[in-house]
């Protein structure tokens, strides 16, 4: 009988931390941690001295200082009395305005100049690589410059509009493009819209609720229900009824050349246009790419089953291809949402008064607060960054493959 | 039976009949123009859009550009030249050409030190692109950076050498201890390296800069389209390795190394590069010793490798999730060690798989390099806003200008962007 025995245990020695696996990568980790803590302590008793020799302090008060300078474009009331926060919140609505425009015109490019690039036609095809490879090989902040430089160079001063022959003209007799932006004409609220437009709001609920019913209807019990007629009837008719019913409380203020300017209507500033047009076309020119690639990664034979099935061409693209085409689509696609956010931040470059003007720019060089301006504007963007990308990681494993 | 002679009288023919060709329809130029663009309604009329879209397109530009001027000294010069026709004032491009490509301070008896350098960039980055040349030509890219700095900022020869000194003494270190223990050679390099930087330090006199035989420009008299290339290049070249630790960082199983790195990507990726340029001018003085004076140019090179450096992490880390299980399992099962594993099996194949996305970022970080003019650097954006647009000879000439700057951009990064797709086609191996 032999007995076995354990082997010795060895005694921890100092070079264990080394070569033991089961000690290195605690040692490793020391010592990052041990050289991270000195790398801060290095650096902020750098900050520290830093200051103090500028008599300087880390404070927020500035805050609740008035700002003194004004801001034309702002969708809240703001004067040059207002405080710095409140400019701060003028540069943040304005931030998330212009993305939130660009992400939606973007789109509107960036499929349609996808979809085209697959056509059949040679010279269509041709024209929209040439689109894309354009404006992809461009940095945008030129594209900014040169679509700003159009609105204030090229197009006519308002007083061109003057006269009974003007040198230029109102188009339909509502827009004007003039060098100092685009006026449009502003909607009046009157009495009783907030029906008109709660109305609205129901309609559109009814129209996502008819659809998916009529989803189910089609999966449950394989009967084909009318979508086209009925989603639009949904979509208008209530609300138009009810515009007429309660005698149209909803009127537009078109503006109109008064002194030297137009008075009345909206005025989008030519900044606002030059950078959400920038940041379309650029951001469309990269959205272009993913749509094309999400179709063209859905297999021919995909195509070929769904019309071996007896599916007519419309509802092959529906029911087969656009869903896995989406799958493929939408990550890049919100990746991109996210570029046009952080991109614009180059509003600073055409005096567009978004967060990065307001509070990196005018708050910062009026009251010298670098440190504490930066690290907020860094956070804003962060929040944005991490609030996108867990929606896109709630919507990732919501279309995850389910693999039985 | 008589009436079936009729049939039995031979038809056929003895010769094939010799094949009719197609319906001119069918052939040649007009089936291709039939098939690709006139083959539906729908399709035509996408046609005619198209090819009134590039004819309104041309009518705009083509005049324009044939009825160019390019030897005025002003833009009311280039007016009265053109006597009310349409034409460009390309004028604006010859007179201030030295100044789009240079900035307005480097000294101009001094170009031929840019260019070089320009031209040498060639040379070194051709080894690097190029898998086919010889591998001895990698030596002059890793002496490239010596020279380039040597040749843009001049002064003293001595700093780079001692700078070159310091990283081939590291080299050799690690090329000696190394083969046994990998942490052993990576930190003896660090600390010679470190050795010979501070003897030299001490060795080099103050003095040595003046009456160089290249006389010193500073930083801040960089500009123009040169800015945006060094800061392109120096920035691509410094965030490869510190992506590749980056990824490597976020792959790994110990959590305070992980959490660092997902931290540092996470952060830098989430906030514009703009803000990072902002932290460059006015916050980052803040954070080194109180007497020191970083300029401003480092201070810039330092914020974009940053930034560059997460997003080729991220690209890596894609690269690395890539590779099959079996790849890591293989090297464990050989005994190699972290580092081995890692250098002679996981990260050449991993690298490879990432080029393009690498590529990508290079390119958008080329783009992104105009950003520089925002905080009040005279790159070529800057140059073009700043000193030649503000100039009363040139003020309202923004079309020539902004074409030129569009067309240097687009020229390198559908370059680059070509580049890749060779690449990628010269690489798949499709046996993965």
């Amino acid at each position: 009988m032999s007995t076995v025995t354990d082997p010795e245990q060895a005694s921890f020695r100092l070079s264990m931390l080394l070569n033991d696996t089961r000690y290195r990568s605690l040692t490793f980790q020391a010592i990052a941690a041990i050289l991270l803590a000195l790398a801060f302590w290095y650096l902020g008793n750098n900050l520290i001295q830093n200051l103090r020799a500028a008599g300087l302090n880390i404070s927020f008060q500035f805050f609740g200082e008035p700002s003194g300078y004004d801001i034309n474009q702002r969708l809240i009331e703001y004067d040059s009395q207002s405080t710095h926060g409140r400019a701060a919140i003028v540069g943040i609505l304005n931030t998330l305005l212009v993305a939130f425009l660009a992400c939606l015109t973007a789109t509107v490019f960036g499929v349609f100049a996808g979809v085209l690039r697959l056509s059949n036609n040679w010279l269509v095809r041709k024209l929209m690589s040439v689109y894309v490879e354009i404006f992809r090989n461009i940095p945008v902040l030129i594209w900014i410059i040169i679509i700003f430089t159009i609105m204030t160079a090229v197009l006519p001063a308002p007083r061109a509009f003057r006269g009974d022959e003007p040198e230029a003209t109102m188009l339909f007799g509502a827009i004007a493009f003039t060098n100092r932006g685009i006026y449009i004409p502003a909607p009046v609220w009157g009495p009783g819209s907030i029906v008109v437009v709660l109305t609205f709001v129901a309609s559109v609920v009814g129209v996502i609720a008819y659809r998916r019913y009529a989803t189910k209807m089609l999966y449950a019990e394989g009967k084909l229900l009318p979508m086209a007629w009925p989603s639009l009837a949904i979509f208008f008719l209530p609300s138009v009824i009810m515009y007429f019913l309660l005698g149209r409380p909803i009127g537009l203020d078109y503006p109109e050349l008064g002194g030297f300017n137009f008075r009345g209507g909206l005025q989008i500033g030519a900044p606002l246009i030059a950078l959400w047009f920038a940041l379309s076309i650029y951001t469309g020119a990269f959205i272009a790419e993913n749509v094309r690639a999400g179709i063209q990664a859905i297999s021919k034979g995909q195509t070929e089953a769904a019309s071996a099935l007896g599916l007519r061409p419309g509802r092959v693209m529906n029911l087969v291809i656009l869903p896995q085409a989406l799958r493929v689509i939408i990550p890049p696609l919100i990746s991109q949402y996210l570029n046009i956010t952080k991109n614009s931040s180059l509003a600073i470059a055409v005096g567009y008064a978004d967060i990065t003007a307001t509070l990196g720019g005018i708050t910062l060089n009026q009251t010298g607060r670098a440190i504490e301006c930066v690290l907020l504007l860094m956070l804003f963007y962060l929040t944005i960054s991490l609030l996108i990308s867990a929606g896109m990681n709630v919507y990732n494993n919501s279309m995850k493959l389910k693999e039985r | 039976m008589a009436d079936t002679h009729a049939h039995s009288v031979a038809f056929a023919r003895k010769t094939q009949i010799p094949p009719s060709p197609p319906p001119a329809s069918e052939t040649g130029v007009i089936k291709w123009l039939r098939q690709n663009l006139f083959a539906t309604p729908a399709n035509s009329a996408l046609t005619l859009v198209a090819i009134w879209a590039i004819y309104s397109i041309l009518a705009g530009t083509v005049p324009w550009l044939l009825n160019g001027v390019w030897s005025t000294a002003s833009l009311s010069e280039c007016r009265d030249a053109l006597q009310g026709e349409v034409g460009a004032c390309f004028s604006v491009l010859s007179e201030r050409w030295n100044q789009l490509l240079y900035g307005f301070k480097y000294p101009s008896d001094q170009y031929w030190r840019p260019n070089l350098a320009f031209l040498l960039l060639f040379f070194a980055a051709a080894p690097v692109l190029f898998f086919d040349l010889p591998r001895k030509l990698l030596i002059f890219t890793g002496l490239y950076p010596f020279i380039a700095f040597w040749l843009i900022w001049g002064g003293s020869i001595l700093v780079p050498i001692v700078a070159l000194l310091g990283f081939v003494a590291g080299f050799v270190v690690f090329d000696r201890y190394g083969k046994q223990s990998f942490a052993t050679g990576f930190f003896g390099a660090i600390v010679a390296a470190f050795v010979i930087w501070t003897l030299g330090g001490i060795v080099i006199p103050d003095t040595a800069s003046e009456n160089a035989m290249l006389s010193q420009v500073p930083s801040r008299d960089l500009g123009g389209f040169m800015l945006n290339l060094m800061l392109g290049v120096t920035c691509v070249s410094l965030s490869l390795p510190l992506g590749i630790v980056l990824a490597l960082g976020r792959q790994s199983d110990m959590p305070l190394i992980k959490g660092i790195c997902v931290i540092f990507i996470e952060f830098i990726r989430g906030v514009p590069l703009i803000t990072l340029l902002f932290v460059a001018s006015v916050m980052l003085a803040y954070f080194f010793p109180p007497d020191s004076t970083v300029d401003l140019f480092l201070r810039v090179v330092i914020m974009i490798t940053m930034f560059s450096s997460a997003y080729i992490a991220e690209v890596i880390r894609g690269g690395l999730a890539a590779l099959p299980r079996g790849q890591y399992e293989a090297a464990d099962s050989l005994g190699l060690d972290y580092p081995q594993a890692m250098r002679l099996i996981i990260l050449p194949q991993a690298l490879k798989i990432s080029i393009p996305g690498i590529v990508n970022v290079a390119v958008g970080l080329f783009k992104d390099t105009t950003l520089v003019s925002v905080i009040s650097m005279f790159d070529l954006v800057g140059m073009i806003r700043g000193p030649i647009l503000a100039s009363t000879e040139w003020n309202g000439v923004y079309w020539e200008l902004f074409s030129f700057a569009a067309m240097l951009f687009f020229i390198v990064c559908y370059g680059i962007s070509k580049y890749s797709q060779w690449l990628e086609r010269r690489l798949a191996t499709d046996h993965r």
